[in-house]
C-alpha cells in the first residue's frame, strides 16, 4: 500500500511538472521531450488505476507516434517559436477562460457520475473485476467478437485513408534510374570487371 | 456458427469491399508505371457493372428485416430503397463521368476503386441502428469524398475544395462524436434499440444535448442551412463528376441514416427535435432559393439548390410522422434522377473542347442541340416544381404530408421558398432559348451515355407522372419497416 502511495505521488508530480515545463520550455525541442515525459508518467498513473490497455496506448501511440511527429515537425519545419512566444501574454485570458470551461465541463460530468441516482447501477456494469479479468484481455473479447465488423470497418478507413495519401502526393516521375536489387545481385563480376596491365605512369599525361 | 447469418446479411457490403480490393491490386499490379495513359477506363466500367449489379441483386433480396452483430447493422426495407438509390446512381455517375476524367488525365484506376469504398461506407451508414457503425459508416464515406474532392490535385481549386470539405467535415465529425459520447453516457448503450429504452424511462437533458450535437453534424453532412458554408465552394472547386456525386449519393445517405436515428432511437422525444428540424428546413429551403439567383457558376448554383431541397426533404422528416418520412423518401428518389440528369447535361457543356461551367455559355443553346435543351429544360422544371413535373409531385407528396401533421405554416414557407427558387431554374431555361446572341456556342455533344441519360432522365420527369414509377408504393412499404 506505501509502494502504490508513493509511486502515485510521484507520477502526479511527474505529470505535472512535466506539463508546467512544456509551457515554460524556452526550447521547443525540450518542450517536446517534456511532453514525452508526461505520457509517460501519466500512463504510470493509468497502470495504478488499472487501467494498463490505456497506459500501453499511452505509451505506443501518444509516445510512439504523437510525439516522435511533433519532434519532426518542430526539428524538420522552419517555425519561428520566439515570434509565437512574444505575445503569450495576450492569450493568457482567453487561455485561462477555457480552463475554466474545461475545469466546469469535467466537473459537471463527474458530479453527476458520482452523485446521480440512476448512475450507481450503471457504473457497476460497466467495468469487468480486475481481479477475475484484466481489460486488455476483456477489450479483446469484445473488439474480436462483438465489434468484429467495426473492426474490420476501421481497417477499411485506414486503407482508404493510405489510398488517399498516395493518389494526392505520390508523382510518377520518368527518366529516372530506380535501383534493381536482383540485377545488381546478379550482376556478374566477370562479365563487368576487367584486369588490365598498365604500364607505370602511363595514366599520366606527362 | 453464429457469425454465419451476419455474414450472410452484410454479403453485398463484403461483396463491393472485396471487389474494391481485387481492382485496387489488379490496378497497383498491371498499371505500367511508365506510360502517361490513363489506366482507369477498364476499372471504371467494371466497377460501374458492379454496382449496376449489386443493385438488382439488393433489390431481388427477399422482403424481411435481418439484423446483424447484435443488432447494430439492420438489413430492412429502408435501407435497401437507400442502397439501391445509392448504387445505381454511383454507377450512373461513373458512367457520365468518364469523358470528363480522361479530358483532364484524372482517370487511374483509384478513381473508381475511391468511390467504391464511399458506397461502401454510405451503405453502412444507412443500415447503421448503433452510433458506433453510424460513425465510422459517415467516416468511410467522408473519407473517400475528400480524396475525391481533391482528384485533380494539379488544379488549386480541387485541392482546395478538398482541403475545405476535409477540415470542415473533420469538425462535424467532432460534434458528431461529442453528442454520440453524451447519448451513451447517458443512456448507457450505443445501440439505437436501447437508447429509445432509455428515453421510455427517463428522459435526462444528456441525451438531448447529445441528440442536438448529433444533429447538427449530421446537418452539415447534408449540407442544411445554416451549416451549409462548405457547400459552394466545394461543389464548384472538385472534379463535375465528383460534385455529381456529392450532390446524390451521400445525400441519400446521410437523409436516411437521419430518419433512422430519429425514429429509430429518438422517436420518444418528438416534440424535442422537431422543432430544430423544421428551423433548419425552412432555412435551408430560403438559403438555397434566394442565394442561388446570383450565381454565375452553374456547379454553384446546383451547390445551392442541394441546399434547396435538402430543405424540403427534412421538412418531410420533420412532420414526425410515417407519411412525412414516406414523402422524404420520394422527394430524395426523385431528386436523385433529377440531378443525375442535370449533372450529365452539364459535362455535356464543352466550348472548344473545354469543359465550361459558366451560366452564360448555355445562351441560345437550344438552337445547337435542341433535343438536349429541351431535355434540360424539363429537369429544371422538374427541380423548380412546376406542375407537370414529376418534381412536383415530389414537393407536392411532402407539403400534404406537413399539413397532415398540424404544420401549415411550414408547407407555406416551402411553398414560397419554391416559387422564389423557381426563378433561377427559370433563368437558364431563358438564356437557353431566348439569350443574346453573342456568337459563342456550346460544342457538339459527344459522349453518348451522357445524352443517353440526359434524355432518359427527362423522360423520366415526364412519363413518370403517370404513376410515379410505383415510388410511392416502395417508399411505403420501406416506411413501415421503419415503423415497425
Amino acid at each position: 500500500m506505501m509502494i502504490q502511495i508513493f509511486a502515485f505521488y510521484l507520477f502526479a508530480l511527474l505529470t505535472l511538472l512535466a506539463a508546467l515545463s512544456v509551457v515554460f520550455a524556452r526550447h521547443p525541442v525540450h518542450a517536446v521531450l517534456w511532453l514525452i515525459l508526461a505520457f509517460l508518467s501519466s500512463a504510470g498513473l493509468f497502470v495504478l488505476q488499472g487501467a494498463e490497455y490505456v497506459a500501453m496506448l499511452m505509451v505506443i501511440v501518444y509516445v510512439g507516434a504523437v510525439a516522435v511527429l511533433f519532434l519532426f515537425v518542430v526539428m524538420m519545419l522552419d517555425v519561428d517559436f520566439a515570434a509565437f512566444r512574444a505575445n503569450t501574454a495576450r492569450y493568457i485570458p482567453l487561455g485561462l477562460l477555457m480552463a475554466a470551461v474545461l475545469v466546469m465541463i469535467i466537473g459537471l460530468a463527474v458530479g453527476d457520475w458520482t452523485t446521480s441516482s440512476q448512475m450507481a447501477e450503471r457504473r457497476q456494469s460497466l467495468t469487468p473485476l480486475i481481479d477475475e479479468n484484466h481489460n486488455t484481455s476483456a477489450l479483446g473479447e469484445l473488439i474480436y467478437t462483438d465489434y468484429v465488423f467495426l473492426f474490420q470497418s476501421a481497417g477499411l478507413i485506414l486503407l482508404v485513408a493510405m489510398i488517399g495519401a498516395i493518389v494526392l502526393t505520390h508523382r510518377q516521375r520518368k527518366g529516372i534510374k530506380r535501383q534493381n536489387v536482383l540485377s545488381q545481385m546478379y550482376r556478374d563480376p566477370k562479365a563487368s570487371v576487367a584486369l588490365k596491365d598498365l604500364k607505370v605512369s602511363d595514366g599520366n599525361p606527362q | 456458427m453464429i457469425i454465419g447469418q451476419d455474414i450472410v446479411t452484410l454479403l453485398p457490403e463484403i461483396v463491393l469491399v472485396l471487389y474494391a480490393m481485387v481492382a485496387l491490386l489488379w490496378g497497383v499490379i498491371f498499371t505500367k508505371k511508365d506510360s502517361s495513359e490513363d489506366s482507369g477506363r477498364l476499372p471504371l466500367y467494371v466497377t460501374s457493372l458492379v454496382l449496376f449489379a449489386l443493385a438488382l441483386w439488393i433489390a431481388l433480396n427477399p422482403e424481411e428485416t435481418r439484423l446483424a452483430f447484435n443488432d447494430t447493422f439492420t438489413d430492412d426495407l429502408l435501407a435497401r430503397f437507400a442502397k439501391v438509390t445509392i448504387l445505381l446512381s454511383a454507377a450512373l455517375i461513373l458512367l457520365i463521368g468518364r469523358e470528363f476524367l480522361e479530358a483532364h488525365q484524372m482517370l487511374k484506376f483509384e478513381f473508381p476503386v475511391l468511390v467504391c469504398f464511399a458506397v461502401v461506407g454510405m451503405m453502412v451508414m444507412v443500415s447503421a441502428s448503433d452510433l458506433m457503425v453510424l460513425y465510422v459508416g459517415v467516416e468511410l464515406q467522408a473519407l473517400s469524398l475528400y480524396v475525391l474532392a481533391a482528384f485533380h490535385r494539379d488544379n488549386s481549386r480541387s485541392t482546395e475544395a478538398g482541403l475545405k470539405y476535409f477540415v470542415l467535415g473533420a469538425l462535424s465529425s467532432g460534434l458528431l462524436l461529442f453528442g454520440a459520447s453524451f447519448v451513451y453516457g447517458y443512456s448507457g448503450t450505443t445501440q439505437f434499440v436501447g437508447i429509445a429504452e432509455s428515453l421510455t424511462t427517463e428522459s435526462s437533458t444528456g441525451l438531448l444535448i447529445g441528440l442536438i450535437f448529433i444533429l447538427v453534424g449530421l446537418a452539415f453532412k447534408v449540407s442544411a442551412a445554416p451549416f451549409h458554408m462548405w457547400v459552394p465552394d466545394v461543389y464548384e472547386g472538385s472534379p463535375t463528376p465528383v460534385t455529381a456525386l456529392f450532390a446524390t449519393a451521400p445525400k441519400v445517405a446521410a437523409i436516411i441514416l437521419l430518419a433512422r436515428l430519429l425514429f429509430e432511437a429518438f422517436g420518444e422525444a418528438l416534440q424535442h427535435w422537431q422543432l430544430i428540424l423544421i428551423i433548419v428546413s425552412v432555412a435551408s429551403m430560403f438559403l438555397g432559393a434566394i442565394a442561388a439567383i446570383g450565381q454565375q457558376d452553374i456547379k454553384r448554383l446546383m451547390a445551392y439548390s442541394s441546399i434547396a431541397h435538402m430543405g424540403y426533404a427534412l421538412m418531410g422528416l420533420a412532420a414526425g410522422t410515417p407519411e412525412g418520412v414516406q414523402s422524404m423518401l420520394t422527394y430524395i428518389a426523385i431528386y436523385v434522377v433529377m440531378n443525375v440528369g442535370t449533372f450529365s447535361f452539364i459535362l455535356l457543356m464543352k466550348r472548344e473542347g473545354r469543359y465550361v461551367t459558366d451560366i452564360d455559355s448555355l445562351k441560345l443553346c437550344a438552337r445547337q442541340m435542341p433535343t438536349h435543351a429541351l431535355s434540360l429544360l424539363v429537369l429544371l422544371f422538374s427541380l423548380a416544381g412546376i406542375v407537370p413535373m414529376v418534381g412536383f409531385f415530389a414537393k407536392l407528396y411532402v407539403f400534404l404530408a406537413v399539413i397532415d401533421a398540424d404544420l401549415l405554416e411550414l408547407a407555406l414557407a416551402g411553398a414560397i421558398a419554391s416559387v422564389i427558387g423557381a426563378y433561377y431554374y427559370l433563368r437558364i431555361v431563358y438564356l437557353m432559348y431566348f439569350g443574346d446572341d453573342d456568337g459563342e456556342r456550346l460544342d457538339r455533344p459527344s459522349s453518348l451515355v451522357g445524352q443517353a441519360i440526359v434524355i432518359f432522365t427527362a423522360l423520366i420527369m415526364v412519363v413518370g407522372v403517370i404513376n410515379l414509377l410505383e415510388l410511392t408504393e416502395m417508399a411505403s412499404r420501406a416506411t413501415q419497416s421503419l415503423f415497425n
